[in-house]
């Protein structure tokens, strides 16, 4: 009888005490699943799934505060992403966060009537937009996410949105399946 | 030397295809009328866009360079004849897209003048960097279709040896002869252009592939290669897509290339005989790649034939030589019934990898195509081993994941599946469809970490901004007497107001003078 439970301690510390170590020694830092879901969301840092990023919205995910279907920018395909890692029934998108875009977007200042405010930068969740005070400013349209926030700050509204320029290396082959439909002819 | 190989072998699947090759063998190779305009697009071949450097109103000879390779898979570009840069702009180009691209526009003087050539006949003393250097500087690409740099291919790394260099002469694809045409006319070229190679990798020996359907150009170059005992010419079956590098490959040495590996991991390079014929004009002639032959074929064309033409010529100059088409409609391919895709311009130009331009009867159409009725024919020709029914499945579902699972990657794209199939459906198009979302779908992943790590760093960068504003405040609060700030304050504040009340009073005294 003694010996079955020093035994079953002994092993209990043993196994207590391997556990305990890999516990510091393997630690991870962040949740991973928090980076996961990151990883799939589309980086616009638009707020448009009422959080302030799309690091934040992961965060709520993970949580259970938000739903999988808050994010415009990524659309169906982020949904349906979303829903394939956290084994979840995908949604149609949330209409109250907005609509699916039709194409990519950035945004473009007019230099002539801009009055180098400085508002739009601080407004730019990923530093797109180059200038200083009283100095013209200009968005690099490599880094533009195309998240619109800069726009309503603008005094003198001299931000437009313009469709990204499609080049022959970010050019796809049509989707059979939809010239199909479209025009009764695929191929 | 004329040698009988000791055994072929097989690789699975293929198809025994219509040929069509008579039609454009009948008149031997001749070159056009020379182009008043020539339209040279930047982006010739896979890998990076040259860069121009000339610019508009420039006078130019024939052979000069006009573009630098920028990067490492790129090459240089060279004036295709003597003239005046009259535009550097977007034009349209054969692309399957249709959409414009960045091109040099030359207006010939008429007078084709030579800028000073300098031939190398002496490459046997050249070391193979030298050879790489030279074939590089020529802006020589793959002529068989995918045009990957020749310099880079033909530098297999210092860990990989080279056994075997492979000629491709198989020509596997219908309606196209240009290579066949070449191997008749000019096999002592290929053959020197093979030597040249051979000494640039270091290999031991070369097979040269030939379909046995192309029994006039085995002669040739069997004669030609007569004098070399490390040259072999080896007749192949006639089989759709023997043409093909890893099928080829399969079929000469019974060696499969593994998957997400090149040839040369294997010890095999494999070249286009038209290649083998640049990289002879580039080193005995001095001439850099600026022309190449190809076949205008289909039964819309009046007159099949081959022709030897300038890069840059507009398709429609070289549709007028052959007789002009039959029906004005006519769809144009550039490349093979089975591989090649639609051009909508007949004012697209001629590239570097151009080996074909079809004009026939768009029968190969799928209007109304049918579902899949999992017959498993397209399994059976697929000449990579895939599954081609579940590919068409992956990509019609868009699970991306998966069809990569399923390699997609290692698809060819030679149609052997689409030919088959009973139901009709676009197989290919699906594939290449899935091929370019994946791409862009990378392309946005990168551009979407990119935006992550910008907005990462913005975010720190404005807490160690709030942070140090915090510090200094504090500091500022520690520094300094709280009695003794206030009054510090309580003065500042006095002095401002009696500069004001001065000022003021000097106005008012100044208002009064006036008045």
């Amino acid at each position: 009888m003694l010996t079955a439970i020093l035994s079953l301690a002994g092993l209990a510390i043993v196994f207590g005490l391997i556990l305990g170590f890999a516990a510091v020694r393997f630690r991870v830092e962040s949740d991973p699943i928090v980076d996961k879901i990151d990883a799939l969301l589309p980086q616009t840092q638009c707020g448009q799934c009422t959080f302030p990023g799309c690091r934040p919205y992961a965060e709520a995910i993970t949580k259970g505060e938000a739903d999988i279907n808050q994010c415009p920018p990524g659309g169906d395909n982020t949904i349906l992403a979303l829903a394939d890692l956290l084994g979840v029934d995908p949604k149609p998108l949330n209409p109250e966060n907005g609509e699916v875009k039709e194409e990519k977007t950035v945004v473009i200042i007019d230099e002539n009537i801009c009055i180098g405010c400085t508002l739009c930068i601080q407004a730019c969740p990923v530093d797109a937009i180059l200038g200083a005070a009283k100095q013209m400013h200009t968005v690099i349209e490599e880094e533009c996410t195309g998240c619109n926030l800069c726009i309503p700050p603008c005094p003198v509204e001299c931000i437009y949105i313009v469709p990204v320029k499609k080049t022959i290396q970010s050019w796809k082959w049509p989707d059979p399946d939809n010239t199909q439909v479209e025009n009764g002819v695929a191929g | 030397m004329l040698k009988t190989i000791q055994q072929l072998w097989q690789f699975r699947g293929g198809l025994h295809l219509e040929e069509h090759k008579d039609e454009s063998t009948l008149l031997p190779i001749s070159s056009i009328p020379l182009p008043k305009k020539l339209v040279l697009p930047l982006q010739q071949h896979l890998g990076q866009t040259a860069e121009a450097i000339v610019s508009k109103g420039d006078k130019v000879l024939k052979g000069q360079k006009i573009a630098e390779a920028s990067g490492y898979v790129s090459v240089p570009l060279h004036a295709p004849t003597s003239g005046t840069v009259i535009d550097i702009d977007n034009y349209p180009i054969a692309h399957p897209s249709s959409m414009k691209s960045m091109c040099i526009v030359i207006e010939s003087d008429g007078r084709d003048q030579w800028i000073e050539k300098h031939p190398v006949s002496n490459y046997e003393s050249m070391t193979p960097e030298q050879l790489r250097e030279h074939i590089f500087e020529a802006g020589i690409v793959g002529m068989g279709g995918a045009g990957f740099p020749s310099f880079i291919k033909l530098n297999p790394g210092e860990e990989k040896k080279v056994k075997t260099l492979i000629l491709n002469g198989a020509e596997c694809e219908p309606y196209i002869t240009c290579d066949d045409m070449l191997m008749r006319e000019q096999a002592d070229n290929i053959i020197t252009g093979a030597r040249i190679m051979l000494r640039a990798l270091q290999a031991e020996h070369c097979l040269i592939g030939i379909e046995n359907n192309k029994p006039e150009a085995i002669a040739a170059i069997q004669k030609a290669a007569s004098a070399f005992s490390d040259i072999e010419v080896v007749s192949v079956p006639t089989l759709y897509p023997t043409g093909g590098e890893k099928q080829l490959i399969k079929v000469l040495t019974g060696l499969e290339v593994p998957n997400q590996s090149f040839p040369s991991d294997i010890g095999i390079v494999c070249h286009n005989v038209a290649t083998a014929n640049a990289i002879y004009r580039a080193f005995i002639l001095g001439e850099p790649s600026i022309s190449r032959v190809l076949t205008v074929a289909g039964n819309n064309i009046e007159t099949a034939r081959n022709l030897e033409v300038l890069i840059g010529t507009p398709f429609s100059d070289v549709i007028n030589v052959c007789g002009g088409l039959i029906n004005k409609n006519a769809s144009l391919v550039m490349g093979g019934p089975m591989m090649g895709f639609q051009i909508h311009s007949e004012q697209a130009p001629v590239i570097k990898t151009c080996n074909c331009i079809l004009a026939r009867d768009d029968n190969t159409s799928h209007e109304h195509h049918m579902p899949c009725i999992r017959c498993g024919q397209c399994a059976e020709v697929c000449p990579v081993n895939l599954l081609p029914q579940q590919l068409y499945w992956y990509a019609h579902a868009r699970d991306f994941d998966k069809i990569q699972d399923y390699k997609l990657f290692d698809c060819i794209e030679c149609g052997c599946c689409d030919y088959v199939c009973p139901s009709d459906i676009p197989l290919v198009q699906y594939y290449r469809f899935a091929k370019t979302e994946i791409w862009v779908q990378e392309q946005e992943k990168q551009k979407s970490d990119i935006a992550r790590q910008r907005h990462e760093f913005r975010n720190s960068r404005l807490e160690r901004d709030k942070r140090e504003r915090a510090e200094r405040h504090k500091k500022k609060l520690a520094s300094s007497d709280k009695s003794d700030d206030k009054d510090k304050k309580q003065k500042v504040i006095q002095d401002a107001l009696d500069r004001v009340k001065a000022k003021r009073d000097a106005q008012q005294a100044n208002q009064n003078n006036d008045q």
